[in-house]
């Protein structure tokens, strides 16, 4: 027997903006989807792992359970700021992987519609009327805005700008058509939130929010909600054929976080973990980057992406502006980079974006991409990252039959 | 004189203003925070660094929208200060990509927040190009 893990069922929303529904309808939606594609029901869950941010306190597992099946097993509601889908995800499969059961559903979901800035950058700033010191750094004052910028655009900004001083060639210029190339993508994904396409022109001439990332080339809040269903090895042989032919082989599954580096404290260092993160999964794999048919990335900004590629070494380090400059990351490249148009135009409801990324892995390792089907697709590989920080990559095969 | 009190309690002000680190006396790790412990090495004892007050732009970014209250545009940046990264503003220059660039040459500058109700004035602190 072996110890492989299958997704067997895997489902994500349309992407956007649901008025008329809750997180619950979105949870339930994408679970019980992910449920019927899987050919299976609540009854034969062993572990239910779930994720929702922005109310992460709220048991979004156990309101879930009370729409879609109080089966009585144990649900572990999980945060991990924007790795909090691949978590849920993760938690799964190290249950099922642990025998504790031998399937379980993971389920990732956000209502993010009409948010602006988020986490502490977003909050309202004002001085009290005296200088009082206060907080870890005794601060008389905000200091967001004063000592440099608590806000992710301007956060993801310096990290892809650091990119730019360390190896040259990152100018506006490339940053807005790594952008330019994911809502290119997102056109054939009827999915995604926003699936139209940007020229250049537009994209450099839309609203600046911190330089060098302009509204198109940050990533979309809205709503959404994905779901996967775990299987082990043993459990998935006896199943019928058409479910062991559509199941989708986790060849790796790791989660990191930052280890400590000069200057991490300073700029969050999305590198390292990221890095560390791909080589134990390459190892785990035994898989290269040279043989992934396609990557879904954390592309929260356009200056995320280019960083990226380096970290999950798609190029000689280094060689991330080459690397995007030779049009190895548009669909028709060597290696396809967010086919489905990333989160800067597929959107990013965060929690939903760990397991949503898997989906589209697994929608083109089964053949079922349609329009957007990148051919022959056999392995793939998606990554998120959490600011604090978090890192999830998952590798994934098509079944060998 | 107004009495002064520092934006965070790691800038020293005086004559020679500069910012002051906790250093591990294991590693020589350096933090701004008040630390419990060592995030590299473990260690809980600490010493006390002074910050070089020249610079390098390491990396940067001009703020354009930003949460209510933050006024903006502001120049958020990574200065290398022989060996230890600094978060801090770029002031005294025009927040535009063309004049604040990778790699210029900055040092630390200090200005005023105001005076509080106590009649206290806080100073803050950013870099300016050298």
């Amino acid at each position: 027997m072996s110890d492989d893990i299958w997704i067997l069922g895997i489902k994500m929303t349309k992407f956007g903006k649901h008025p008329d529904k809750d997180t619950v309808d979105l949870a339930s939606e994408a679970a019980l989807a992910a449920l019927a594609d899987g050919g299976v029901t609540m009854k034969d869950m062993g572990v239910l792992a779930a994720g929702c941010l922005m109310q992460a306190s709220a048991g979004i597992g156990q309101q879930l359970q009370k729409q879609i099946g109080q089966t009585g097993i144990p649900v572990y509601n999980v945060a991990n700021a924007c790795a909090t889908g691949a978590t849920a995800l993760r938690t799964v499969i190290m249950a099922v992987k642990a025998g504790e059961c031998d399937m379980g559903l993971a389920v990732g979901v956000e209502k993010l519609a009409g948010a602006g800035l988020l986490g502490g950058g977003g909050r309202a700033k004002s001085d009290a009327k005296t200088w009082t010191p206060s907080g870890r750094y005794g601060a008389v004052a905000t200091t967001d805005g004063r000592i440099g910028t608590d806000a992710m655009p301007g956060v993801f900004a310096q990290v892809g700008m650091e990119y730019g001083h360390r190896y040259g060639g990152a100018s506006f210029e490339l940053f807005a058509r790594i952008s330019e190339k994911n809502h290119a993508h997102s056109t054939l994904n009827p999915l995604a939130a926003y699936s139209k396409r940007f020229t250049l022109d537009e994209i450099m001439n839309d609203m600046m929010i911190a330089y060098p990332n302009t509204r198109p080339m940050c990533s979309a809040n809205c709503d959404g909600a994905a779901a996967a269903v775990v299987v082990s090895d043993a459990k998935l042989k006896t199943l019928s054929l058409e479910q062991q032919r559509r199941a989708i082989k986790v060849s790796a599954s790791v989660l990191t976080t930052d280890p400590w580096q000069e200057a991490c404290q300073v700029l969050p260092d999305v590198n390292t973990l990221t890095r560390n993160a791909a080589t134990t999964a390459y190892e785990k794999a035994g898989i290269g980057p040279e043989d992934l048919d396609l990557v879904e990335l954390h592309d929260c900004f356009a200056t995320a992406e280019l960083v990226h590629y380096d970290n999950l070494m798609l190029c000689p380090e280094g060689g991330a502006v080459d690397f995007f400059e030779s049009g190895a990351s548009w669909r028709d490249g060597s290696t396809p980079v967010n086919v489905s148009g990333g989160l800067q135009s597929k959107g990013h409801p965060i929690a939903a974006t760990g397991i949503a990324n898997i989906w589209e892995i697994c929608h083109h390792l089964r053949g079922e991409a349609g329009d957007r089907q990148i051919p022959g697709a056999k392995v793939g590989l998606a990554h998120v990252i959490g600011l604090g920080s978090a890192c999830g990559v998952h590798i994934l095969e098509k079944a060998a039959a | 004189m107004t009495p002064q009190v520092p934006l965070v309690d790691y800038l020293s002000l005086g004559e020679h203003p500069h910012l002051v680190a906790h250093q591990c006396s294991g590693c020589g790790a350096r933090y701004f925070d008040r630390r419990n412990g060592c995030a590299n090495c473990g260690g809980t004892t600490f010493g006390s660094a002074e910050v070089a007050t020249d610079g390098e732009v390491r990396s940067f970014t001009i703020v354009t929208f930003a949460a209510p209250g933050v006024p903006v545009p502001f120049v958020s940046a990574i200065v290398d200060c022989d060996g230890t990264s600094v978060r801090a503003n770029l002031i005294n220059v025009e927040p535009s990509p063309e004049l604040v660039t990778l790699g210029m040459k900055v040092r630390l500058a200090t200005y005023s927040l105001g005076i509080d109700d106590n009649g206290t004035e806080a100073i803050g602190f950013g870099f300016e190009p050298s």
